[in-house]
């Protein structure tokens, strides 16, 4: 059988430019407090607070949790958020209460709860919620119509530039006759 | 074309819409030398502007004007505003739908006497049968090559195929191949042999699956009594004081309002579309909407019972590649109550892109056993599941009381309750969808939950009687004799197989009773 290289290809997408140079100096927050390096992200925040950003991040991650994907594509999905809460205030508002929410059923930080089924726990409490889905349906498309994310799903998305698959894999499946 | 004929000019036949039921019936009246506007709500995409991309081309070629959903079907939960997936493009849905070509069963024809009294269902025989319907039938597999008609070989098994085979053959299912589809398997018809590109749902990049856009259309075109005007989209039908129809409003690109006046007007907008057309109609005279006596106008909504069972495997799979439907199970569609439902459901091969797998597997589920199954994506093999649905009274398109669309016009809102015999027969197609991948060794099955409709049916359904229904057995609507409806709203039960090609096989059907009764001058 034709299989892919499940690997993804190295891309600085959404990396670079402006976000991309306030990485540098970014572990330094507003307040001067020093951040870890789960909070990377939050210096990519344009409109909402930095530890909001980097806490949808985090939530971004407990909602398609997958492994392989590294947290720069994420944030580019909070990105998006982070873009939206720029035009609306609306919007900007149900990022804020919906993280300041998530922290106070935390007890204090959501990004400080250790565990992921515990955080899960804390986002099921709320996944009827406007914030919640808002975040959720950003990153149905947000991920999975990641073109750069597409090989480690095994997908190769565009076909018919390159013939098809008639002359390319698409009836060479070969450990039927051992089932 | 553009402008070929006069707004004024009410010896045209003007047909709404231009997918199966529209486009074919458009075509072929110009074949037969009547002058013909057909008015299509989209625009013209032709093949080099489809896209193999699931959510570009959604965005291109899909209807997304504001709708409405109610009812307890999990599409109201899952798609509150989408709930139905069709295209709003020159060529309609036929540009959009997978190819499967199927007969309807005989007994599919007589539900009512064939199934009985069943509870909750409004149960109608068709006025017609499978001896009426078998040269439309014939003629319409011809038109479109449909696979295994015609002395045309089956399509090519993919891999999805090879493990819906296998496992069909573990269980003893007698009946599965790769089905009978409006696709070449070898070049006809000026057309090439399918390339297995994998996005036939996108539009076919090499025409080699059928579409009124590049099928028939050019054809009517070709006559010179045709023309399809695009971005016009049929507000309202208008009549006169006799109560027969003299023409349509309809709103260009730009939102301008125009009348062409008409002989005859044939709707085939699809089931929401064309249950709202007539309800928007409304008038003094027919203060219930247009050819609505009966009160079935928007009634009796069916959407199929449908479902998926995708599954995963221990080795790779790569179900994106090749035909997305070619491959059919039809050992369930015969009615064998026994089973505890009535009539029967097809099993057919599909399968979606990685984005279209994320927004469809378990809508809204999140989490890592979501994840666990995205993972898989390359490891999995999909069926789509589709039988036949109750008709129910209840189930029906009406207009939104408040909601109003682009041109101030109610929106149609879809109400959808599942019979319960929609719901065994669902349980008992995910047990036996699980089962034929079990066989092969599936290491997870996912009964997935139905998408967004493309089969809409039965909202202006055919009758013997005036009373029961909204036309008759040529689709004329039983009120206004020069009103016709000519896409699957006027199906009297959906039967267990997709719609397509019984549509196009009506249109041809209505084409020539057209046709006929001008040339006698009864229209």
């Amino acid at each position: 059988m034709r299989v892919l290289d499940k690997q993804m290809k190295v891309s600085r997408r959404g990396l670079l430019g402006a976000s991309g140079a306030s990485l540098v100096a970014m572990t330094v927050m507003p307040t001067g407090m020093i951040i870890g390096a789960d909070s990377a992200w939050a210096a990519m925040a344009k409109n909402i607070k930095p530890e909001t950003f980097a806490t949808l991040v985090q939530m971004a991650r407990d909602i398609y949790p997958h492994d392989r994907v590294a947290d720069k594509y994420y944030a580019m999905v909070v990105e998006g958020l982070d873009g939206g809460a720029g035009k609306s205030e609306a919007e900007k508002s149900l990022l804020e209460d919906g993280v300041a929410e998530l922290n106070k059923a935390a007890s204090g930080s959501y990004m400080q709860v250790g565990w992921e089924k515990d955080r899960v726990a804390l986002l099921q409490a709320v996944e009827s919620s406007g914030f919640f889905q808002k975040v959720r349906g950003s990153l149905v498309t947000g991920i999975y119509n990641n073109k750069d994310l597409w090989p480690l799903f095994g997908y190769e998305g565009e076909s018919a530039s390159e013939g098809g698959y008639i002359d390319r894999g698409f009836d060479d499946i070969d450990w039927l006759d051992a089932v | 074309m553009a402008g070929k004929f006069d707004l004024n000019d009410d010896s045209v036949v003007v047909v709404i819409g231009s997918g199966a039921g529209g486009g074919t019936l458009g075509s072929q009246l110009a074949i037969k030398g009547v002058k013909t506007v057909i008015l299509e709500a989209g625009g013209r995409h032709e093949i080099e502007d489809f896209q193999n991309d699931e959510w570009g081309s959604f965005g291109q070629i899909s209807w997304l004007d504001k709708r409405t959903t109610s009812g307890n079907w999990r599409v109201a939960t899952d798609f509150a505003g989408l709930p139905a997936w069709i295209v709003k493009a020159v060529g309609g849905s036929t540009v959009h739908w997978a190819g499967a070509s199927l007969r309807f069963q005989e007994h599919e024809w007589k539900a009512r006497t064939t199934y009985g009294e069943i509870a909750g269902a409004n149960l109608l025989d068709w006025p017609i049968d499978a001896a009426e319907m078998a040269p439309w039938y014939d003629m319409a597999e011809n038109k479109m090559g449909v696979t295994r008609t015609n002395g045309i070989p089956g399509l090519p098994g993919n891999n999805n195929f090879k493990i819906m085979k296998k496992g069909a053959d573990k269980l003893g299912y007698k009946n599965c191949h790769t089905g009978r589809m409006a696709i070449n398997s070898e070049p006809r018809d000026g057309r090439g042999a399918s390339q297995q590109i994998g996005f036939c749902f996108q539009g076919c990049k090499s025409g080699a699956k059928w579409s009124t856009l590049y099928v028939n259309i050019p054809e009517g075109e070709e006559t010179g009594n045709l023309e399809v005007r695009p971005n016009a989209q049929v507000l309202k039908i208008e009549h006169n004081d006799a109560g027969k129809v003299t023409g349509v409003v309809y709103a260009d690109k730009d939102g301008k309002q125009h009348v062409q006046k008409a002989r005859v007007v044939c709707v085939a907008g699809n089931s929401i579309e064309s249950p709202r057309l007539l309800l928007n109609s409304a008038s003094s005279k027919f203060p219930d909407g247009l050819a609505n006596s009966s009160g079935m106008v928007g009634k009796n909504y069916m959407r199929h019972m449908t479902g998926s069972v995708y599954a995963a495997f221990d080795n790779p799979v790569n179900m994106y590649r090749g035909t997305t439907m070619a491959g059919i199970i039809s050992d369930e569609s015969k009615n064998d109550p026994s089973r505890g439902f009535i009539g029967g459901y097809e099993m057919e091969t599909l399968a979606l892109g990685v984005p279209f797998m994320a927004a469809f597997l378990n809508p809204g589920a999140w989490g890592r056993e979501f994840t666990a199954a995205m993972d898989m994506y390359d490891h999995m093999a999909g069926m789509w599941l589709v039988g036949e649905d109750m008709p129910q009274e209840s189930n029906r398109i009406s207009l939104h009381a408040s909601e109003k669309d682009q041109y101030g016009l109610p929106v149609p809102n879809v109400h959808f309750d599942d019979h319960p015999n929609d719901i065994a027969m669902r349980n008992h197609a995910y047990r036996q969808g699980a089962a034929v991948y079990d066989a092969v060794g599936a290491t997870q099955t996912y009964p997935t939950p139905p998408y967004p409709s493309t089969h809409n049916l039965g909202t202006n359904r055919m009758s013997a009687k005036a009373s029961d229904g909204v036309v008759n057995k040529h689709g004329q609507t039983h009120d206004v004799p020069n009103l016709f409806i000519s896409d699957g709203s006027q199906f009297t039960t959906g039967a267990a197989e997709n719609p397509t090609l019984t549509i196009v096989a009506l249109a041809y059907r209505q084409a020539d009773h057209i046709a006929s009764e001008m040339g006698k001058g009864n229209l």
